[in-house]
This record gives C-alpha cells, sequence and structure tokens, in this order.
C-alpha cells in the first residue's frame, strides 16, 4: 500500500515559448505510516510535487501510481483517490464556508455521498482528534481564533478519512503554542491512525523535531531523501539551496569550533542538550 | 518628543446584528500606555489574539482609539485632519506581499506611493532608487513582481512604504510566510533601515529569533501589554513566556535545559557566542 512517483516530470506551459519545468525526474515512495517532511526554497517545485499526490495535476511524463495502478490509466476512480490522499493548502480556514464548524466538518464526507449517521460520526472524530470540544460545534466557523479555524480546516480534510494526509505550511503565521498544538495533535494523529503525513514546511526545527525522513527540493529535483540527521548533516549544501539547518545544529558546529567535544548531528533540543551535557561532563573529569 | 505616545487607550470592535445595531463589543486592546523614542527598534510579541495588529493599527490610523488617545509624531490620530500626515509618518507592511503590491514592474509599485502624495515625477524617481538600493532590490527594478520570491516581494513592499520617506515602519509578521533566506533578506533590510537611516520600527513577529536586537520587547496578552523589556529581560522568563503561549529563541532554550540539568548557567541567553563563553566558565564538577 503506497504512493509512488516513478520518473516524473511536469513542464509548465509544455506547448508555449515560456515553458518552465518545475519537476524533472522525481523518484519518491510515500509508504504508510510514516511522517515525511517536504522542505525547500519558494518556487523549488513543492508544490508542484504535492499536486501530483492526489491527482490534481497529470505528470509531463513518468507515472504516479496508489496501490500499484497508475492514476492516470483510463478509467481509474480519481475522486476515490482525492478523499485517499487529503490536501490542507495554506491558510485553509481561508476555505471555511459553512454557517457552522460542524456543517463545515460534516461538507467533505457528505459530498462522498455516506449515509448521515455516518457523516456525523466522523465530522465529530475528525473534530475530537483536533482537538475542538463539542461546545463550538455550533458556533460561526468565522469566529474562532486563527488556530482554532485552522485546525477545524484540517478537521474538514480529516473527515474523509485520508490514508496520506498532505499539510502545506499548516502553522505559517501560528504563535509558538499554536504551532506545538497543532503538529503535535497530527504526530498523535499518525501514531493512532497509522496514516502517512507529508508536512511541507519553512521552519527546520518543526522539521527536525517531528519527522523521521526530510525529502529536500530544489530546481524541481529531489537534492536529498534521507533520515533529518543526515540531510542536516549538509548544511553548506542546504544554505546554498536556500535553506538552512536547525538553529541548534549551529549553536552546536559554534560550539565545536570553541573546542567542546560535541556532536554536531543533533537536531533537537534535547539531543543537543545531552551531547553538550556529555561534553562538559567529559572535560570535567 | 516621543514619536508613538499611546495614553490609556483602548478599542473595542463592535458586533452589528442584521438590522445594522451594535449586538455586542469585545475589548481588543485595554489600557495601553506606550512611549516610543525616534530611531527606537520595538518588537512585539504576543499569542494569536492578544491584540498585537489592533494595535499595530493604530500606529497609521487605521483605527483609531475606543477611549484614551494616541499621537504619532505630534499629530493626534483620533483627529481626522490629522490622517493623511500621520499615514505619511507611519507606514504599515502586512504579512501577505500578494497583498500589498499592485504595480506591473517593481519601480512602477515603489513609485504609486510618493506618486500619490503629489511629489514631483522627478523626486519619485530619485526616490524609487534610493528606496530600492536601501532593501536591496535595485537590480530588480524592471523585473514583474510576481517573477519574485515572497522575500523579494516583501522587500519590495518595505521600499514601497519607505519611498514615502516615513519615520516610522510597522512591520505586521512580514515574515510568516517566507522561507529561511527570505525571512534572513527582510529582518536584515529592517535593521539596516533602523541603524544606517535611523528609521523607528514596529515588528510584530512570531519567530523569536527576529526580536534579539530589538531595543525594547513588548509582550501582549488579552490586549495589555504585560511585558516590558530588553530581549535578556524578556527571554530570562522561559516559564512566563510559556504561559503566555510563546516561546524562546531556540539558543535561550537550550541554556534553560542545560541549567536545568545542572550546569551553572545564567538566564537569558541570546546567542551562540554567548553559550560557549558561559560553558568555558563552567568549573569542574562539584
Amino acid at each position: 500500500m503506497a504512493l509512488q512517483l516513478e520518473h516524473v516530470s511536469y513542464i509548465y506551459g509544455a506547448d508555449t515559448t515560456l515553458s518552465v519545468r518545475a519537476l524533472d525526474d522525481i523518484c519518491l515512495t510515500i509508504p504508510d505510516g510514516q511522517f515525511i517532511g517536504l522542505i525547500g526554497h519558494t518556487g523549488s517545485g513543492k508544490s508542484t510535487l504535492v499536486q501530483h499526490l492526489n491527482g490534481l495535476i497529470a505528470p509531463t511524463a513518468g507515472v504516479v501510481s496508489y496501490n500499484g495502478r497508475n492514476i492516470w490509466e483510463k478509467g481509474y476512480p480519481r475522486k476515490e483517490l482525492r478523499s485517499q490522499v487529503g490536501l490542507v493548502f495554506q491558510y485553509p480556514e481561508h476555505q471555511l464556508f459553512e454557517v457552522d464548524v460542524f456543517s463545515d466538518v460534516c461538507f467533505g464526507p457528505k459530498n462522498l455521498g455516506l449515509p448521515e449517521a455516518e457523516v456525523h460520526a466522523r465530522a465529530q472524530r475528525a473534530l475530537e482528534l483536533v482537538g475542538i470540544s463539542e461546545e463550538y460545534y455550533k458556533q460561526s466557523p468565522f469566529e474562532l481564533s486563527g488556530g482554532q479555524k485552522r485546525r477545524v480546516a484540517i478537521a474538514g480534510v480529516l473527515a474523509m478519512q485520508p490514508k496520506i494526509l498532505v499539510l502545506d505550511e499548516p502553522t505559517a503565521g501560528l504563535d509558538p503554542r499554536g504551532r506545538d498544538e497543532i503538529l503535535g495533535q497530527i504526530a498523535l494523529l499518525k501514531k493512532e491512525t497509522r496514516i502517512s503525513v507529508v508536512l511541507v514546511s519553512h521552519s527546520m526545527e518543526d522539521v527536525a523535531n517531528y519527522v523521521e525522513r526530510i525529502v529536500v527540493m530544489n530546481q524541481g529535483r529531489i537534492l536529498y531523501d534521507d533520515a533529518p540527521a543526515a540531510v542536516f548533516s549538509h548544511v553548506k549544501e542546504l544554505e546554498e539551496v536556500g535553506l538552512a539547518a536547525p538553529q541548534v545544529t549551529y549553536i552546536l558546529h559554534r560550539l565545536a569550533q570553541e573546542g567542546f567535544d560535541v556532536d554536531g548531528r543533533a537536531t533537537t533540543i534535547t539531543e543537543a542538550r545531552d551531547t553538550i551535557l556529555r561534553a562538559v561532563r567529559k572535560k570535567q573529569v | 518628543m516621543n514619536i508613538i505616545e499611546t495614553s490609556h487607550m483602548s478599542y473595542d470592535y463592535i458586533k452589528y446584528d442584521e438590522e445594522g445595531n451594535a449586538a455586542g463589543r469585545t475589548r481588543a486592546i485595554r489600557d495601553v500606555s506606550l512611549s516610543v523614542k525616534p530611531g527606537q527598534f520595538i518588537a512585539i510579541l504576543g499569542h494569536n489574539g492578544s491584540g498585537k495588529s489592533t494595535l499595530a493599527k493604530h500606529i497609521n490610523a487605521l483605527l483609531v482609539p475606543t477611549e484614551g488617545t494616541v499621537v504619532v509624531d505630534g499629530k493626534n490620530t483620533s483627529d481626522a485632519a490629522n490622517v493623511w500626515d500621520v499615514r505619511q509618518c507611519a507606514g504599515m507592511v502586512f504579512q501577505n506581499p500578494d497583498n500589498q503590491i499592485i504595480g506591473q514592474v517593481v519601480e512602477e509599485d515603489v513609485g504609486f506611493g510618493p506618486e500619490n502624495m503629489g511629489v514631483p515625477t522627478e523626486e519619485i524617481w530619485q526616490r524609487v532608487e534610493e528606496s530600492l538600493k536601501a532593501v536591496g532590490m535595485y537590480a530588480y527594478r524592471k523585473y514583474s513582481p510576481n517573477k519574485l520570491s515572497g522575500g523579494q516581494k516583501q522587500r519590495v513592499s518595505i521600499a514601497g512604504v519607505l519611498a514615502m520617506h516615513p519615520k516610522c515602519i510597522v512591520l505586521d509578521e512580514p515574515t510568516a510566510m517566507l522561507d529561511p533566506n527570505g525571512r534572513k533578506d527582510v529582518i536584515r533590510a529592517a535593521r539596516a533601515l533602523n541603524q544606517v537611516e535611523g528609521i523607528t520600527i514596529l515588528l510584530i513577529t512570531h519567530y523569536m529569533e527576529e526580536v534579539i536586537y530589538a531595543d525594547t520587547v513588548l509582550v501582549m496578552d488579552g490586549g495589555e501589554v504585560v511585558m516590558q523589556g530588553t530581549p535578556r529581560e524578556i527571554f530570562s522568563q522561559v516559564e512566563r513566556l510559556k504561559e503566555l503561549r510563546l516561546d524562546v529563541p531556540q539558543v535561550t532554550l537550550l541554556a534553560y535545559e542545560l541549567k536545568k540539568s545542572g550546569l551553572p548557567l545564567p538566564d537569558g541567553i541570546l546567542t551562540a557566542d554567548e553559550l560557549a563563553a558561559e560553558l568555558k566558565k563552567v568549573g569542574p564538577a562539584r
């Protein structure tokens, strides 16, 4: 059970003089139950890639397959695919439109043609998963805070019960606690339901803290596809493509320059703390 | 004279029912008294809904206080006759660059403000050139804005404000939508305007790292200013900031965690260099 991209290329305006190659020979497999970070500077091809994942756009060359079947072969039920691969766009709260929170979350499953009882059960479950309690169900979504609105919008996609959840910068513009709450809930959701999550982010810290695999895009190609510690060991190369390592990595490099025997591969606060404590205590012996 | 002076200002958002009658009031700003000196770099932190943006909109008279006064460069913003002067003195840059750029070509976009002010054509071009140079975007003056990256667009927005020769620029989460490089460039541009041109900067952000160079940090909660001090004073209070849904820079958090694990480190470490220096002082185990 996996989503697979084989040698996928995509050219915007292919039959015009202004054609732009946005994806160039991408090979990527998204298996079940993995938390993947997708990073790359503005214009690196992240969004184009994401739109291939649920068949919003068709590749110019190459094959996108889901569970072994080419999603662009004749008669493939792409509508069904879109309920299996849920896409949460940037600022999803701009897509809220219903009179109350509960109806907004019901909209997706209702459109799948499910019976009403099932629709309600799914909406309730999705709202529970994002931590929106029943007291908000009858409120207008437009009267909620920014973080709450975003969670309702994410619940709208979760109610489709996707197998793969793709989130494009879900924390942009949220305060630090709101950011941690959303990412924490997504991590918990992934653990409980075994869905796969693809997190598109500009925050190297968020990626380092939550994902188990990082895909780095540059100029339409995959530059790295590896575990966080391995990807973030390429600090120079990441900077050359407009990215960075998490700040703790830089702090550790600075300490190493100053003669501390620290492990520069740490990418989270906890890892950094442990390697510094070890280095300092070793010095003290 | 202070460039911005607010005295006991409060602001209510009023909700109207279908007949247009006032149906409810939400107090977004409560009794805020602030004074900002010319040339200061002020950072404003606060969780979503704490009143930061509402406060910012008072600085250039997009909103006027329900109670109390806001005086910008000696002019009371509540007096409708002052609105244009106030807006020329205090420019604003918002979160989404795509909502602020209107020109087909970068230099036309930057010239829009001074043109509207009735600046002579000759001088408009001079101002456009200076402003684009100040934010490092002069090489892109003939580009179409939609060919630029987010950080570049945001610097064009800043140049557009700069061309109106403001004394003060309010930046409301200017980096929220940018990648790491874009974020760095925008913050660098804001600091340069502050240090080189002496322009007063008010920066609203959720990125704690962006405020460590500010002269003063204000923290808002429930429409009030609940903390005020230097970055070091503010970031020394890790627990209090977490209660307010905020955070501290990563290096500060790392030092705080090390201290909790028993290393004798001071509070409020703001850079990797400071951390290295302090760790060197850590003596043999007791």
